[in-house]
């Protein structure tokens, strides 16, 4: 793909008859054997591998749950409970598939900061970075639906409290939510909705995820130091072996820390509360959505009016798709951005905050002098909000026009001998030079 | 790598600074549960199949009047990893229960005796007549419920239960809440048909102290017999063993869980230990690399 | 300077890429093996579950309501059972028949079961599926009066061997013992 030449030479008879009419084993020999990676990415460009590895694995095991699974307010929480005690490794397959979706956020999570550090975004990667945008967008949609299935109180109050979120659109809000119920509340029509998009969803996210790789092969990796290849033969390494075996290693690690949830602590990541039947007449005492939404939460909660905290919250996710142009320096990767640098770690304790904010009730105190509340937890979740959006309108803009950045290495290979002083990235120990 | 570890470290507390576990009683008002000690703590806790036995006689004369266990089966009681009682006990057993059946050739539904396969019947017919036979408050179903309570552990303590893997948030709380009973602290007024609990959130229970069905008043067994096997027969052992019962009732594959999970721990190590020296066999291929022509 | 493939050959001095290698070899192995322990559980889920076991344990089934010349279905693992009891003489036609041309030969006697010592005559317990492709026959119907086959036209008789049309085998007989003369347990 993209500007380097095929060099898949069929071997066999039958490999170039097939070659001729659907060259389907050139193409993976060209994105996923002789493709060009660049040679100093580090270990943080391993989790699109372990993205794709959580995406596969959540269709399978959904697949799988679907085969005993009953999507009627009547049989739900019965059908979950079935699957826990009398499928054969129904257990296992229930609590991969609900961890899973926490380790898949994690991993997208550590994704998109690497992209936001890094300058991922930037020209020509524009649109691989919406199509990413895209992506997380159907991730938290298909997620919401999935916690909604199991009719626990979490997922009745939570697909109450999200799907009321539209009734702040002026005129039309009341009808869009009776439309999107497909009753005076959320029942049975809604978790019957809601199973069928939750499993038609993560098709879609596979068909983007087709073109957000297809973006990735055409105009290449970012990496490290920011610098575009400029020497292939130098700045880069065939994807096989090289990325294979380290995104391989990558994916096992990743699957030890999945592994130790599923196995050993498989309801940490959800709530004791989703172990209670759907009750439409009772609301828990304090309702939170999973934790990978806790800072839209927060960001919704934070604005006093319910039309503008929807707005804000979408707002925040939408704001995203517009980083490309927000962010003006000519630099990508923030290695060579003194001031960036600090702004960026901010950013992410800002949104790790956001989320503490979003789980906390609104009425807790942060801090209190002298006896008296200074700052709540929705006054403490307005800074935040208002920080958040501008570190994207104003300190992203006004950076890449004032920031006085470090001299950036001439090519990918003399990063790679700068940083380490050898010749390969990492645990070299031959000179560079002969 | 300084980059590496701090994302990592940012990673870790974004991950984890949110699971804050237990909304069930963010209502505050009850005290937090002492910490017990129990079998199936850790990786490799399993279940201790006396106390299973003592709990389920616990649930079966203390509990089981108000409070269902409809998710289970009684064949659960003999399978592997739970309390391991025999086939033909459980099918004694089964058989001590009514179960409703039919419809028969007459179009009549009729009751029989329980098999192994029956789930054991529900205590009332439907919520309003559980309402109208409790003051007005449905005890809840406790197929699930040692997974369903849970209490909040508060910041940084979550993020350390990862690793120490304290998760019995469940058990803990159930055990302080049947030992929890006492006088109400003076000023404080309950109404009439609540009682005082220490542990309970806002700390005024609907439920009676339900101990008193194995303990009188001034703390002596009803029947000093009540467990044949021996074991000091004390409140909060009879709170532990039926907290213990209910924790297999809500878990029944935990055993079997943990087991396969050191397995699958135990390959996913090798497997990457593997898999970085070949990573770093292969990479070194590249010492040479830019001494190359261009 | 677009051509990468250089790069996957080993640095020089490295050693000979034909020989065998154990490492990748082990790690492919474990691999592997990892590959086939994530296959078992998907495969596994797939075979009845444990309530479903439970639910198709033996059962027992009171003989006294069901009169001479009357049948009933009864349903066992989701399947019909057809439990007929038999005149004397459909008995006396069935045993007849054991030295007629059957396509698959079996006494009537073979088809009976025991109780006591003595063969249980009067009582056929057969599943309720054709053994062409599983459709249900209509029982008392048929050139043999015992059951036909209305999909493709198989006609059992009272015993419920196959006499005629496409089935290939007489209808499979549960396992089943007498508990007394009147009861049977079957399964």
């Amino acid at each position: 793909m993209g500007e380097h030449h095929s060099t898949y030479v069929p071997k066999t008879g039958i490999e170039r008859w097939v070659d001729a009419r659907l060259p389907i084993v050139r193409l993976m020999h060209d994105s996923a054997v002789s493709y060009p990676v660049p040679r100093n990415l580090n270990y943080f460009w391993t989790f699109g591998g372990i993205l794709m590895l959580m995406l596969v694995s959540q269709i399978i095991t959904g697949i799988v749950l679907v085969m005993h699974y009953t999507p009627h307010v009547d049989h739900a929480f019965q059908s979950v409970e079935h699957i826990m005690r009398d499928v054969n490794y129904g257990w296992l397959m229930r609590y991969a598939h609900a961890n899973g979706a926490s380790m898949f956020f994690i991993a997208v999570y550590i994704h998109i900061f690497r992209g936001l550090y890094y300058g991922s975004y930037k020209a020509p990667r524009e649109l691989l970075w919406i199509l990413g945008v895209v992506i997380f967008l159907l991730m938290m949609a298909t997620a919401f639906m999935g916690y909604v299935l199991p009719w626990g109180q979490m997922s009745f109050w939570g697909a109450t409290v999200i799907t009321n979120l539209f009734s702040a659109i002026p005129v039309v809000g009341e009808s869009i939510v009776t439309w999107l119920w497909g009753g005076y509340s959320v029942d049975n029509p809604t978790l019957n909705r809601f199973f069928s998009l939750h499993y038609l969803m993560p098709f879609m996210i596979l068909g983007v995820v087709v073109l957000h790789v297809w973006a990735l092969h055409h105009v290449g990796q970012n990496n490290p130091s920011g610098v575009e290849v400029k020497n292939y033969a130098k700045d880069t390494v065939p994807f096989t072996p090289y990325a294979t075996v380290k995104d391989l290693f990558a994916m096992v690690c990743f699957l030890m820390v999945f592994a130790w949830f599923v196995f050993f602590h498989p309801n940490f990541l959800g709530h004791a509360d989703n172990y209670i039947p759907a009750d439409p007449l009772k609301t828990p005492a304090h309702i939170v959505p999973e934790w990978y939404f806790l800072p839209f939460y927060g960001i919704l909660r934070a604005v006093p009016d319910k039309l503008g905290g929807v707005l804000a919250m979408f707002a925040s996710i939408a704001l995203l798709a517009f980083l490309p142009w927000l962010d003006t320096s000519k630099v990508k990767s923030g290695a060579y951005r003194p001031a960036f640098k600090i702004f960026f770690w901010v950013f992410a304790l800002v949104c790790v905050l956001l989320g503490y904010a979003g789980s906390q009730p609104t009425d807790k105190a942060v801090l209190t002098l002298g006896g008296r509340v200074v700052l709540d937890m929705v006054g403490f979740g307005q800074i935040l909000t208002i920080y958040y959006f501008a570190h994207f309108l104003v300190i992203l803009p006004l950076l890449g026009l004032f920031e006085k950045p470090l001299q950036l290495p001439a090519s990918i290979a003399d990063s790679v001998l700068a940083s380490t002083g050898h010749g390969h990235p990492a645990g070299a120990h031959a000179s560079p030079e002969k | 790598m300084t980059i590496v570890s701090r994302f990592l470290a940012a990673a870790i507390v974004a991950g984890s600074s949110v699971a804050l576990a237990a909304p069930a009683l963010a209502a505050g008002g009850g005290e937090k549960p002492p910490r017990q000690s129990w079998s199936f703590y850790g990786p490799f806790g399993t279940f201790d199949k006396a106390q299973l036995q003592r709990g389920f006689k616990v649930y079966r004369e203390v509990c089981a009047a108000c409070h269902g266990l409809e998710k289970v089966s009684f064949r659960n009681l003999s399978e592997p990893g739970g309390p391991s009682f025999t086939e033909g006990q459980v099918k004694m057993l089964a058989a001590e229960y009514k179960v409703m059946d039919g419809p028969n050739e007459q179009g009549e539904m009729f009751e029989r005796p329980a098999r192994p396969s029956d789930r054991f019947p529900k205590p009332f017919p439907n919520a309003e007549a559980a309402k109208a036979a409790n003051n007005g408050a449905v005890p809840p179903d406790f197929s699930v419920i040692a997974k369903a309570r849970s209490y909040e552990r508060g910041f940084p303590t979550y993020v350390l239960d990862i690793l120490t893997q304290y998760q019995q948030q469940g058990p803990d709380y159930i055990t302080a809440l049947l030992i929890g009973y006492e006088e109400p602290p003076a000023g404080v007024k309950v109404e009439d048909g609540l009682h005082y609990n220490r542990y309970f959130p806002g700390n005024k229970i609907a439920m009676a102290n339900p101990l008193v069905a194995v303990f009188d008043d001034a703390g002596k067994p009803q029947d000093p017999n009540f467990y044949p096997d021996g074991t000091p027969l004390t409140r909060l052992q009879v709170a532990k063993d039926v907290t213990a019962f209910l924790m297999w009732a809500a878990e029944p594959k935990m055993e079997e869980r943990k087991r396969t999970g050191v397995k699958v721990m135990f390959w996913l190590i090798l497997l990457a230990g593997l898999l970085f020296m070949l990573k770093k066999r292969i990479w070194s291929r590249l010492d040479d690399m830019p001494a190359k022509a261009h | 300077m677009k051509d990468v493939a250089d790069n996957t050959m080993k640095a020089p001095g490295a050693s000979d890429p034909n020989r065998r290698d154990f490492l990748l070899l082990a790690t492919g192995a474990a691999g592997a093996v990892a590959v086939g322990g994530i296959a078992w559980p998907l495969i596994s889920q797939m075979n009845p579950d444990a309530s479903t076991v439970a639910a198709g344990a033996p059962v027992e089934v009171d003989l006294a309501p069901i009169g001479e010349g009357k049948a009933i279905t009864l349903k066992w693992r989701g399947k019909p059972i057809f439990v007929r009891h038999r005149t004397a003489e459909e008995i006396a036609s069935a045993k007849k028949d054991d030295t007629a041309s059957l396509p698959d030969p079996q006494t009537d006697l073979a088809r009976v079961r025991p109780f006591d010592g003595k063969a249980q005559e009067q009582w056929i317990v057969v599943y309720g599926n054709c053994t062409h492709l599983g459709c249900v026959p209509i029982g008392f119907s048929g050139e043999y009066n015992g059951w036909y086959c209305p999909c493709h036209g198989s006609h059992y008789d009272n015993s419920g061997r196959i006499r005629k049309g496409p089935a290939p085998r007489n209808l499979d007989i549960p396992e089943f013992a007498f508990l007394s003369a009147s009861k049977i347990r079957i399964g």
